[in-house]
């Protein structure tokens, strides 16, 4: 990398690249800063306050919304990483039959439009009359994370070392002793990626939960969704950099312990 | 096989440690059931909640309308003639010209982007962060925050009038305009780390090569960089033209009944309209689209990117 360097590059192209990558984040900069804004119209600057962040502990049906959006995000990304590891675990490890169309069908579910897979999963839903709530989330979530799962983690087994399950079975391990003992260890930096975007994925998600979710129960998508669409308070922009912390926390939490368990060659 | 059972003393872990044992070796010489064994659950998984929920809504997209909402038993094109009809075909247009702007705009931006970081030296892995970042930040939270910069009494109009630039605020929000500058901003990120990945895989030397070869710098570009990093860029185009093809909160949030896409006319249909065949019809073309994109893309990549994007 000793050739290259931003010092050689035209200085327009950095100039863009810089005003782009502004642009990127300016406008969740500007929602974080006029949440500590004390003016309820929101464009002048009047004063610091929390008190956007107090009114959000008085809302009931935020505090509710936070819960389910909990409750749907760790059911779901847990049943996800499970099924996904198991499906990465097969196109990674073993040869069968039908195994490229497999890996090929695996990015449909992920290509095809939030707005497509919502319907038809509340066509079902009421096809089979399934009541509209958590479960039906719950669902609808696992069937959109599994894919990514499969994704993040084959791409962590392809560049494990095959070997060391190798030399575990050579020296007597069972596939069930191998899969704990080696395999999982060594697979865990991917798991938790996977997890982590499978969670985002599920608590961020507002398309398909606002089809499948009924009207009894809201995640905090739906309601910051129809916070949005009443009207403007600066609550909203409180509740949004709350989002963007708690995301970051998250980031930066996972980073840290996959580069714990980072093997050094990795 | 040792520690599974081999620690407790009563009988019940040395029977699923036979069970265990039975299982494994009744798998051993069959590798599809060894695959099958692991595939199963989320397979059953995915076509319980994705396979037959298409085909359902498929079934729905072509039975008559039922009264209050749901369908009637029967067959019927209906919903499908009716697409044609002018109204309809002007909201496909639509959605397809905003997609293709969008991608158009997210190349010509994302493009530089890509090779600024891929040539960045040590900044590289600060910027690549910087690109990354929002792509993990709630799209709802981001959308609201260009509703935040753009409505009337928002903040690029008031500090254009404060600034004595504007005497009355510019409408932006529920324009076209304010669907594309969301679409860009939402799906930028899709384009430029593609491309990125395309120009950071890029042999210095094949430049270096072109240079003592006598090539200026914008031939090099032309004739090396641009066409080895191809693949990253048509990647990058499907990137952002599926998601928005099938965007449905940007043109909700940020555009107004005039700036109908296909994603919101499938949602009218179940939520106001009420009429489902309709509304399954119009989510299975919106479906065909986009798989259309993706097999054009699949014959556009060269041999060579046979793996992965």
């Amino acid at each position: 990398m000793g050739t290259s360097g931003i010092g050689k590059l035209p200085r327009w192209l950095v100039a863009f690249t810089a005003a782009c990558l502004f642009l990127m984040h300016l406008p969740v900069l500007v929602l974080v800063a006029f949440s500590f804004n004390s003016s309820k119209f929101a464009v002048t600057w009047t004063g610091f306050t929390f008190g956007w962040y107090r009114r959000l502990l008085e809302r009931d049906d935020i505090l509710h919304a936070v819960q389910a959006s909990l409750i749907v995000g760790v059911t779901a990304t847990a049943i996800a990483v499970a099924l996904g590891t198991l499906i990465a675990l097969a196109l990674a490890r073993h040869r069968f039959r039908g195994r490229t169309v497999y890996e090929g069908m695996m990015y449909v579910p992920i290509v095809t439009p939030e707005i497509v897979t919502g319907i038809s999963l509340l066509v079902l839903f009421v096809f089979l009359r399934l009541p509209l709530g958590l479960t039906t989330i719950i669902i609808a979530h696992v069937a959109f994370c599994v894919p990514f799962v499969v994704v993040v983690v084959v791409a962590r087994l392809a560049g494990m070392d095959e070997n060391l399950e190798e030399a575990a079975m050579t020296l007597g391990a069972d596939e069930i002793t191998t899969f704990f003992r080696i395999t999982l260890p060594l697979l865990w930096p991917g798991i938790l990626s996977a997890a982590l975007l499978a969670f985002i994925l599920s608590f961020d998600d507002f398309v398909i939960t606002s089809l499948v979710a009924g009207s009894g129960s809201s995640t905090l998508p739906l309601v910051i969704y129809s916070m949005v669409r009443r009207n403007v308070e600066p609550s909203i922009n409180a509740i949004s950099t709350l989002i963007v912390i708690a995301t970051s926390i998250l980031l930066y939490a996972s980073d840290r312990m996959s580069r714990r368990n980072e093997p050094a060659n990795a | 096989m040792g520690n599974a059972g081999g620690s407790a003393g009563t009988s019940e872990p040395a029977r699923t440690h036979g069970f265990r044992r039975r299982a494994l070796a009744w798998l051993a010489p069959r590798p599809q059931a060894q695959a099958w064994t692991l595939l199963a659950p989320g397979t059953l998984w995915m076509i319980g909640f994705f396979l037959i929920p298409v085909v359902v809504m498929c079934a729905y997209s072509v039975m008559p309308r039922g009264e209050y909402g749901g369908v009637d038993p029967g067959f019927t094109l209906e919903a499908y003639t009716r697409f044609l009809h002018p109204v309809y075909l002007t909201i496909l247009e639509r959605t397809f010209a905003i997609a293709v702007a969008t991608t158009v705009l997210c190349a010509l931006a994302g493009y530089p982007v890509a090779y600024t970081i891929a040539r960045s030296g040590r900044w590289r892995s600060l910027l690549l962060f910087l690109v990354v970042l929002p792509f993990w930040t709630s799209f709802l939270v981001r959308t609201f925050a260009m509703i935040f910069l753009m409505r009337d009494t928002g903040l690029i109009n008031s500090w254009l009038m404060a600034a004595g630039i504007l005497r009355e605020p510019i409408t932006m929000l529920y324009t076209p305009f304010a669907v594309l500058a969301g679409l860009v901003y939402g799906y930028l990120p899709f384009m430029v780390l593609p491309v990125y990945a395309s120009l950071e895989k890029l042999d210095p030397s094949l430049l270096e090569a072109a240079e003592v070869l006598g090539a200026r710098p914008a031939a090099r570009f032309r004739r090396v960089t641009l066409p080895l990093s191809a693949p990253g860029l048509i990647a990058g185009c499907l990137l952002v033209f599926i998601p928005s093809l099938g965007s449905f909160l940007t043109s909700d949030l940020l555009g107004g009944a005039k700036e109908l896409l296909i994603g919101n006319l499938v949602q009218n249909q179940f939520s106001t309209a009420r009429n489902w065949p309709f509304g399954s019809a119009a989510s299975f073309i919106l479906m065909l689209l986009v798989l259309g994109a993706v097999l054009i893309y699949l014959r556009l990549r060269p041999p060579d990117s046979a793996r992965g994007w």
